[in-house]
Formats: C-alpha cells, structure tokens, sequence
C-alpha cells in the first residue's frame, strides 16, 4: 500500500501532472482548496463547505441522487441510441432487439426506464424537501425558479422518452397528450402541428420527440443544471436549518 | 435664439454613439424577428405525407341493416341505419382516443376517458365536449361507398342507396 501511495505521489509530481492539475500536490488548506477552486467542473462548488452541510439530515443528498439519475440515463440513453432507428415501424422492432437480442440491452433498456421513473420521484421529493425546510426562501428563491425549469425539463423528458417504443401505449399516450396541448387558446392547434410535425402521431412526431429526448431537452438540462449548482455556491451554501438568523449569512459573496 | 437652441440641442441627442446603438438595437430587432419567422417556416412542414383523407369503404351491400362497423385503420364508423348510410369520426372528441362500437350496450365509448356516444354521434356522457362529427359520404362511379374525412356535414344527412 504504501509502495502504491508513493507512486501515485511521484505521478503527481510529473510534468504532464502538473500541467494538467496546476493546484499542485499537498494536504494543506490552500491546496485542498485550489483543487476546488482550479477545476473546471468543481469550481461551480463552494471550496469550503461546513461539514454540517455535508450531513444526511440536511439534505438528505436528494439533489445529488437526482443528478445521479441523470448521469444513469444519459449514460444508459447514450448507449441506446446506438441500436435504436427513429423510423416507423423500426423503432418497435428495434425495442424488441433490445429486449431479446442485444447482448445486455434488456439491462440497459431496464436501466433507463427505472433511472427515469427514479428521477422524477426525486425530483419532488427533492422539491417537497426543499419547500418544507423553507429552503427556497431568499437568498435562493432564483436557484428554487431553476429547480421548477429542471422539473418541467425532467417531465418532458419523461413525456418524449415515452413515444420512442413506438408501441400502443406509446401512441396512445402521444395522441392524448399532444391533443391536450390543442387545448391551449389561440395557437393551440399549431402548437400541436409544430410539436407533432404534422396532425398525426406518425413518422415526423417520433423523429420530433427523437431529436427533443436526446439532444435538445438533455443539453437544456444540463445547462440549468450548472446555473443549479453554481448558484448554491453564491447563495451561500446549502441551506442548514436553523444556522441562519435573519436569513443574512449568505449576503457576504462567495 | 431660444429655437435655435432647442435645434441644436435635438442635434446633440442623436450624436454619433446614440445613433450608432439605435441602428443596431433596430437591425438586431429586425434580425431576431426574421428569425423567428424562419424558426416558424422551419418547423412547420409544407409537404405531409400522412393517409389521404378520403376512404373506399367498399360496396355498400356489405353493410348489414341495422349494422355499425368500425375501420380501425381510418378511425371512421359506417353505420347502415334505416335512413340510410352515413358515417362517423370514431375519434373522441375529448383527447383523440379511438373509439369502439358496443353492440351489447348499444352505444359507442371511448376507451381512454369513458366518453358515451349514440350511434348518431350525439353525445351521452363523458368529458367529450362535443358530439363525434358526420362525414361527407357518396358513392363513387365504382359504386363505392367513398367517406371524406376532411369534410365533416351537419348530422342526419344520409346516403340512400
């Protein structure tokens, strides 16, 4: 063990290291926090946090098992698309391929379809958690105007994901929704043409709700998932219950 | 004086910057609308290639007296009453579910939201909020029964073969 903790020091301390990672190597406070501070990814987070923060009770680490979810299904979503044809009848006989006859594809379909079911329950319980902890209250009423984006961003991707089978549920279930969008005054009936690409759930629709599952609503999320995190930095952390009198800790900018 | 004051002072408003922001606040204006109208243009198809709305039915006599049938593939009904033929839309008029005809119950439903209907299309029960819709239907040279559906007629307009 100790033979291995040395060689991985000693990769630290190389060039194409130090490079890469300019935080340096070492367990004090500064380095600790430049590691933070210096990545692309960890830098939307705060470089100290209390370890109060960091406790079950507080959050119950909803917010990061909904983001673990979605990792799961882009991951799974990802690896999908490789057996997966937009085109009608194909898309059914490609879902039956990957029940049957791609190797682990039943798994990975199962995976996607449990990780979605997943993250809509955690997104409200996310949401129910945040509300009755009073923890949308300012300074974070913009970062809980982000979380209802993500819900709406979340449902949709539900709501697309749904066609792509192409089997009656599928259909039947388009069919419904999409006339519920009709039902929106004035321009409900383009609203549904544009949605569907047509006046039928048919071959545009499911290209549609294809290019919306998998490009434009993900990487929608993903951007307002960003600003979510970013903003729990500069307001001031998670919020703890109780720890902040007169809801002004978070005034001093982090 | 005083009106060739307030000229030169007109003037001065629309200095060089201001007018510079203006042109490219309007430009920018302009820009963005014609973007949306292109967004719009895009997205609407201008060629759709879904089933004509017009169904051959086939021959009439195939249609017992007294007989509903539903072609599931058009989502339309052929009814034969004593009057004589007509057809119905087979799609709820609440979300668009297909309907089915009940022999046993006499009446048709929908199956998604428990919308009733009579065989006339007038509405029993349910959350549809307006009855199913009558289409044109004629024979055609063939002596066909042709329906239209893109061509909805008032109720109680039957065909007498």
């Amino acid at each position: 063990m100790a033979t291995s903790a040395n060689y991985f020091d000693q990769l630290r301390k190389t060039r194409v290291w130090r490079s890469i990672f300019r935080s340096g190597s070492g367990t004090s406070t500064l380095h600790r926090s430049l590691v933070i501070q210096q990545d692309v990814f960890l830098h939307l987070f705060p470089t100290k946090v209390r370890r109060r923060m960091m406790s079950f009770s507080v959050t119950w680490y909803l917010g990061t098992l909904t983001f673990g979810t979605f990792l799961i299904l882009v991951t799974t979503g990802i690896l999908l698309m490789l057996y997966y044809h937009p085109s009608v009848p194909q898309a059914y006989a490609d879902n039956k391929d990957l029940q049957f006859v791609v190797s682990s594809g039943l798994f990975l379909r199962n995976l996607h379809r449990w990780s979605a079911h997943a993250m809509v329950f955690l997104v409200f319980a996310h949401m129910f958690k945040v509300f009755y902890r009073g923890a949308y209250r300012p300074p974070r009423e913009f970062n809980w105007v982000i979380g209802i984006i993500l819900l709406l961003i979340t449902l949709l991707l539900s709501y697309t994901g749904y066609l792509l089978p192409w089997d009656q549920l599928a259909y039947w279930a388009i069919t419904v929704g999409s006339n519920i969008a009709s039902a929106v005054p004035v321009f409900g009936d383009k609203v549904h043409f544009l949605l569907l690409g047509g006046n039928l759930v048919n071959a545009n629709a499911l290209l549609r709700f294809y290019v919306l599952h998998c490009m434009i609503l993900p990487l929608t999320a993903i951007f307002f998932i960003a600003i979510h995190f970013w903003r729990i930095r500069k307001d001031g952390g998670l919020y703890v219950h109780g720890s902040e009198s007169g809801q002004s800790a978070a005034k001093e900018e982090r | 004086m005083d009106e060739e004051k307030e000229r030169q002072l007109d003037v001065k408003e629309l200095d060089r910057r201001s007018f510079f922001v203006k042109l490219g606040l309007g430009s920018l204006s302009i820009a963005t609308a014609g973007t949306a109208v292109f967004a719009y243009q895009f997205l609407s198809p201008n060629v759709l290639y879904e089933p004509s709305p017009i169904i051959n039915a086939g021959k009439p006599e195939s249609y017992p007296l007294d007989s509903v049938t539903l072609d599931v593939n058009s989502g339309i009904y052929i009814i034969h009453a004593r009057e004589g033929f007509f057809s119905l839309s087979a799609v709820c008029t609440h979300l668009g579910c297909l309907t089915a005809w009940k022999p046993e119950l006499g009446m048709i439903a929908c199956p998604c939201h428990g919308s009733k209907f009579k065989t006339n299309g007038e509405k029993i029960e349910g959350p549809a909020p307006r009855p199913l819709p009558w289409y044109r239907v004629w024979l055609s040279d063939d002596g066909d029964l042709m329906v239209d559906r893109s061509a909805t007629v008032r109720p109680q307009q039957f065909l007498r073969v």
